[in-house]
């Protein structure tokens, strides 16, 4: 004797993004703080050590913040024109800076006037950065060099003259460069001028950032192009690796932050922003992602902390009595135990039970229910659809008084359009017109109802018209572009029904 | 025909078992159904069939105890005789040959040697008029005798048997057709008739479908077309008549029956519920619903312990007093039409067909009988004539049976047709198929053909599907881009499509490499990995019906058949016709193992049989007639061992074996000679005492008893005598006399079990275990309940020992054993019994 089979309710698949664990882990994060700075800010650098302050250059101005802190904590503002790059030493004690008048300005984080000034360069200098040995700077500027200086004496070490163009962190050739030999050991062609660079913490592998593309270098195979990623639409001005070095970011003028899976190199997040971002970083551990844009805005993300997205499980658990009935579950039987197993009760929603019955009407009743058809539209779809499986429709439909049939037609306009609902509920809504004939003009909700679903099926006569003509016409593009191929066209009638 | 002398035409099971009611013997432990041209013996508790009592050349049309002896059984056919059997033992007792077709049988306990059928009105003819007769059998000691005596009773009966019935005792006999009931008495011969009206006002059918009468009561119950039961009363008067109404049923009544003691009156009908009525308490009723499919009769064991239903599915359902279905007998499943083609699946070997509504069976075809069932549709089924239900149509495996394919649709009068196409993946944990994916409204319209790639090296499976909307879709299995998602799920990779025609048939090749859609006169050729078009054939007029790629050696054949009788055969290597011939080929298929083809060639009201290999235009093996009618749905079923006829005849049968359904839904084979000779003798082979259910345990120390009985006498127990006494070995005799709440856990038995099966070698750890003994004989007096047990255990033990001394000290070691795991076993106990 078979049991009860419920009424199957329908799973449509989700539109839109899938839910991935990387969703989930980059979309972890506060509602974003905003700053207002004094002009474009063009860098954002953190110090690698606790607290993780950052540095944020905008227009002549270094301001540092704290990682809670919506105020700087210092700010550097003795430029006498635009600052750039202020980047911290591995050490977080010290900060270099170049500017618009071609001095390069290195300050203590603790003091406030510049400790040394390099000066040596003819042009604004836009790229600042130490060593890996954190005992020499290394600067790019705007009159085709790059100079490396000694940190104590302030004195020039080398000048790289190869490159042929303004130095804003590489350019359209770039070249590497080995502090100990005075010649480029590789240049890299990227084919656009470089916005930004990035180095693996492998040192196998270089990022580089320019025009739309994002290219990734295999440095150990002499610059061997490894993947080149087109997924902006507008130059990429600023990357950053993630804290494990699983995930890339990169920023672009066209105001999206995207992620990258660094295996794959797909793209696995987006983040949208209000203007063209012109710097991004990322604290230590995802902590909060700090954007730069081009109308001055800092704008900061922090991480939820590990309460807060417990609270909202929390609140998703329904039911925190469930341990009792849990208890005695845990209990297993021993290997001589005889098992008495209880007979399994089988759950049958409220509607089912009643479609079990045969009362129809009661079933639907049920299906129409507030919560059920204004959040679960599918049930109440699936339980006409299955009342019309057998035959009873006509008589769960009739026999409703004013506030029945209008609760029905509520129901209807909502629903009929949905491409998904749609054959179920179009002959749901032809059998209510005939059994409810009669009775028009008897109630002005009705009538209102009823002038409303007409008006929309007008409109949605005349959209399906627009959406054939374009299917015409896209007809006649492929027939053109594609002689030899068949032309998909059933997928096309699909995605209008 | 004379040359293939060899190979034959054979009926192979399936047989209806649902068209007459079945008996259930005096002792309710066996079930006989007529089935076809046999009546089945069935065990009601193992539902196995223990045997068939063959002998009727027509189709058996009635079953019945003997009123004067309950170990013999009647029945009728309609070749005319009525045979007397020992169903225990299967044996034909004696055969009355009355002459004429017999539509039903009667007999009632009153009447000595005298029987009731019912035979059409015109000897001849086949008319609608049919009459009860009452047939006196000759006493006589022959085996065949005539029985010319006949005398009518009532003239104008239904052929339907439910529609007779005997009266308390034999006393009358009603019968009811149309909208008359007549009851006829037999001491006053006098007969009653009582008429209804055709409609009642709400115009429902009154009309009667069954009668049944109360054992001790003058009470008839009578069902009738529009669901309501009326139970007759003081009916010996032609006008004081009364009858009372109950209405429980929506649609037919399609069975009534009354309980022996006459308590309870069950009814049954297309809701598949089964009711039970309190007698006289009409208002108290129980009810066993959803058996499965609509109820056609319902009997009651001799003593009321057991309730039988058979249902429209060809389903025997066996209920122990309507509380529990105990057992289910189904057969070979036929709906109304056969949609989905039939296949075999690769794993079972099962021939899949579809079968309940919106199931899938798998019938065995070696053991006639229906494996399981596979719910496609998964909804809930309402039992109610008329309405549009969905139906498997279309099902389809790949070459390994990791997946399934199957369509479902339901064509409604005047709203668009829902299709669901659905993709089941082979379980290996639970052994059954699970549902992955479901399309719905995979097509526009419905779906004419459906084929998997049967490549079994290729790294996708790939599924083709053909619409009446004039496109062919490929749906692939793609693994999911996110690895968090469960599993891999299929979706469309390419909807092809050719000159605004309509799909009929597609096929892949063998490899995988090609596949071939008809496109009604036009056979398109695409390449599955570009889906690229390679190349049209086409061979008009006439469209397409069938298509086969050859196999093996053949595999650059293309084999087609068209509407316009021809069979035409292309070679892919030259895209050219290699060649053609003129037969109205009604179905094609190929031999999955071998480069064999079959085709089925309807002419004249026969089919004929053609058996030929792509290469050469010339048939292997022909079949003139190998039935009435259309053939219209067959397959070439893989063979678990390969035949070695080297005949050229038969060789084609060495892989596979040839099925077949003709279109009354009877499924036949070919056999050939020496293929029945071998069965014959597997069959003899299989012989068991049937007396006892067939249990799994029975099965086992039947084994057991019969090495023992070969051990001692040494003699040949191929003759199944019963032995004088279970000589089991001690381990299976400690097993059976100890009580089951002392037993230690099965585990522990087993192996010991097992062990005392084995011919196992007295050697010298017999002195080691003495020792043991001994240590165990010391533990023993530390608990007095210990003490006991052994003690009831061991009489039998030691008056065995004297009996069979050679398996008594086989098994000497175990039984020890076995006490010690008891010891251990039942600590606990004593650590209870001292709280």
């Amino acid at each position: 004797m078979a049991s009860y089979k419920p009424t199957k309710i329908t799973v449509y698949p989700k539109l839109g993004e899938k839910v991935t664990q990387d969703t989930v882990y980059w979309k972890n994060y506060k509602a974003p703080i905003q700053i207002k700075e004094f002009g474009a800010v063009t860098n954002i650098n953190f110090s690698p050590v606790a607290p993780h302050n950052f540095a944020v250059t905008a227009f002549t101005r270094i301001h540092i913040y704290g990682p809670f802190s919506h105020e700087p904590v210092k700010s550097f503002t003795r430029f006498k024109d635009t600052a750039y790059c202020g980047r911290f030493r591995s050490d977080g004690q010290l900060l270099v800076a170049g500017c618009e008048d071609s001095v390069v300005r290195l300050f203590d984080v603790n003091g406030k006037v510049a400790l040394r000034m390099y000066k040596g360069h003819t042009k604004a200098v836009h790229v600042t950065d130490f060593t890996s040995d954190s005992y020499q700077i290394l600067t790019g500027s705007d009159d085709y060099s790059c100079r490396l200086w000694d940190i104590p004496n302030a004195t020039e070490l080398n000048a790289y003259q190869e490159h042929t163009d303004y130095i804003r962190c590489g350019q359209h050739l770039f070249s590497m460069f080995d502090g100990r030999v005075d010649k480029s050991v590789m240049t890299l062609d990227h084919g656009q001028p470089v916005e930004s660079l990035l180095l693996y913490p492998s040192e196998g592998l270089l990022v580089s950032a320019g025009g739309r593309f994002v290219k990734v270098w295999d440095l150990l195979k002499k610059g061997q192009p490894l993947v080149s990623l087109k997924n902006h639409h507008k130059t990429v001005t600023c990357l950053c690796l993630s804290s494990n070095g699983e995930r890339l970011l990169s920023g672009s003028l066209d105001r999206h932050v995207k992620v990258y899976n660094t295996t794959s190199y797909k793209v696995v997040h987006n983040f949208d922003y209000a203007a063209s971002i012109l710097s991004l970083a990322l604290a230590p551990n995802d902590e909060s992602i700090v954007v730069g844009m081009t109308n001055g805005i800092l704008n900061l993300k922090h991480r939820k902390n590990a309460e807060e997205s417990k609270e909202i499980s929390g609140q998703q658990r329904r039911r925190p009595s469930y341990r009792v009935f849990v208890k005695g579950k845990n209990y297993f039987p021993k290997q001589d135990d005889y098992l008495v197993s209880k007979p399994v009760k089988q759950h049958l929603a409220k509607y089912d039970k009643q479609l079990k019955k045969f009362n129809v009407s009661k079933a639907l009743d049920t299906a129409l229910e507030a919560w059920t058809r204004l959040k679960k539209p599918e049930i109440t779809v699936a339980v006409i659809k299955e009342l019309d499986r057998r035959g009873t429709l006509k008589n769960a439909l009739a026999g409703r008084d004013e506030q029945g049939l209008s609760r029905l037609l509520y129901f209807l306009i909502g629903n009929l359009f949905d491409p998904r609902f749609a054959p179920v509920l179009v002959t749901a809504a032809e059998m209510i017109l005939d059994i409810y004939q009669s009775v028009i003009g008897q109630s002005s909700v009705v009538d209102r109802q009823l002038l409303r679903l007409q008006e929309m099926l007008e409109r949605e006569i005349d959209y399906q018209q627009e959406l054939l003509e374009v299917l015409g016409m896209l007809d006649t593009v492929f027939a053109s572009s594609l002689p030899r191929k068949e032309v998909p066209c059933s997928m096309f009638s699909l995605m209008i029904r | 025909m004379v040359e293939h002398g060899d190979i034959r035409v054979v009926h192979r099971g399936g047989s209806k078992i649902n068209s007459r009611e079945p008996v259930i013997s005096s002792d309710s432990r066996l079930l006989l159904c007529a089935s076809g041209e046999c009546v089945k013996v069935f065990s009601t508790s193992t539902e196995e069939c223990i045997h068939d009592l063959r002998g009727h050349t027509g189709l058996v049309t009635g079953v019945l105890l003997r009123p004067s002896n309950h170990l013999q059984a009647y029945s009728c056919s309609a070749d005319g005789t009525v045979r007397l059997w020992d169903f225990t033992d299967g044996i034909l007792i004696k055969t009355y040959a009355i002459g004429y077709p017999i539509y039903s049988i009667h007999a009632s306990p009153n009447h000595e040697r005298v029987i009731f059928i019912v035979i059409s009105t015109l000897s001849e003819k086949k008319s609608e008029l049919f009459q009860l007769v009452a047939v006196h059998l000759p006493q006589s000691g022959d085996r065949l005798v005539e029985a010319r005596e006949l005398s009518a009773v009532l003239s104008d009966v239904s052929s339907n048997p439910a529609a007779i019935a005997f009266g308390r005792g034999g006393e009358y006999i009603v019968s009811a057709k149309g909208l008359q009931l007549e009851v006829y008495f037999f001491k006053k011969q006098k007969s009653y008739r009582f008429s209804l009206k055709e409609n009642n006002k709400k115009g429902r059918k009154n009309t009667f479908t069954c009668v049944a009468s109360h054992p001790q009561d003058d009470c008839i119950a009578t069902g009738h077309e529009d669901g309501k039961i009326r139970l007759w009363r003081n009916f010996s008067h032609k006008k004081e008549y009364t009858y009372s109404t109950l209405h429980w049923h929506h649609s037919v009544v399609s069975s009534l029956c009354f309980t022996p003691e006459g308590t309870n009156l069950l009814s049954g009908g297309v809701e598949s519920v089964l009711v039970q009525w309190r007698y006289n308490q009409e208002s108290q009723k129980d009810f066993l619903p959803r058996l499965g499919a609509a109820i056609t009769h319902i009997v009651v064991s001799p003593d009321g312990a057991l309730f039988c239903t058979s249902h429209s599915d060809n389903k025997i359902t066996i209920i122990q007093s309507c509380v529990k279905v105990s057992a289910i007998i189904q057969g070979l499943v036929k709906g109304e039409s056969l949609s989905t083609d039939l296949m075999v699946d690769p794993r079972s070997k099962a021939m899949v067909l579809n079968g309940k509504p919106g199931h899938l069976q798998f019938y065995s075809l070696q053991r006639d009988k229906l494996l399981f069932n596979l719910d496609i549709v998964q909804q809930e089924y309402i039992h109610q004539s008329g309405l549009q239900q969905f139906e498997v149509v279309k099902a389809a495996f790949t070459a390994s049976g990791n997946w399934l394919a199957s369509v479902e649709e339901r064509k409604q009068k005047d709203a668009e047709l829902e299709l669901n196409l659905k993709l089941w993946m082979f379980d290996e944990q639970s052994q059954s198929f699970v549902l992955n994916t479901t399309i719905s409204a995979p097509h526009e319209a419905r779906i004419t053909a459906m084929c998997f790639c049967q490549s079994t090296d290729s790294q996708t499976t790939m599924l083709v599907s053909t619409s009446k909307d004039g496109h062919f879709k490929a749906w692939q299995l793609a693994t999911p881009a996110h690895t968090e998602d469960d599993g891999p799920s299929w979706s469309c990779d390419f909807v092809g499509a050719y000159h605004s025609l309509v799909p009929e048939c597609c096929t892949f090749s063998a490899d995988g490499s090609l596949l071939a859609v008809s496109f009604q006169e036009v056979v398109t050729v695409w390449s599955p990995s570009s889906w690229e078009l390679l190349t049209t054939l086409s061979q008009p007029p006439g469209a397409i019906r069938d298509l086969c790629f050859g196999k093996l050696s053949c595999s650059k054949y293309l084999v087609g058949t068209t509407a316009n009788n021809l069979l035409c055969c292309w070679n892919l290597l030259t895209c050219a016709l290699e060649w053609s011939t003129s037969m109205n080929t009604s179905l094609l298929l190929a031999d999955p193992l071998s480069e064999n083809m079959a085709a089925f060639c309807p002419q004249a009201g026969f089919t004929d049989l053609f058996v030929f290999k792509p290469n050469e235009p010339r048939p292997l093996y022909s079949h003139k007639a190998v039935c009435s009618g259309n053939v219209t749905r067959a397959v070439f079923a893989p063979r678990e061992e390969m035949l070695d006829s080297c005949e050229e005849s038969s060789q084609w049968l060495n892989h596979s074996q040839l099925y077949f359904l003709t279109q009354c839904m009877d499924l036949m084979t070919f056999t050939t000679k020496a293929e029945e000779a071998r069965q014959m003798a597997a069959s003899k082979q299989l012989v068991i005492d049937d007396s006892i259910a067939m249990t799994p345990f029975h099965l086992l120390l039947g084994k057991h008893r019969g090495q023992q009985q070969q051990q001692e006498s040494g003699q040949d127990s191929l003759s199944a005598e019963r032995t004088p006494l279970p000589q089991g070995s001690a381990a299976i005799k400690e097993l059976l006399q100890t009580p089951a709440h002392i037993l230690p856990s099965t585990s522990f038995l087993c192996s010991m079990f097992v062990q005392s099966l084995l011919i196992s070698v007295t050697d010298s750890r017999e002195e080691t275990k003495h020792v043991e003994e001994e240590m165990e004989s010391e533990k023993e007096e530390d608990s007095e309940e210990e003490e006991i047990e052994s003690r009831a255990v061991r009489p039998p033990e030691m008056a065995r020992c004297g009996q069979a001394t050679e398996t008594a000290t086989l098994t000497k070691a175990q039984v020890k054993e076995l006490r010690r795991v008891k010891k251990l076993d039942h600590g606990w106990l004593s650590s209870v019994l001292d709280l």
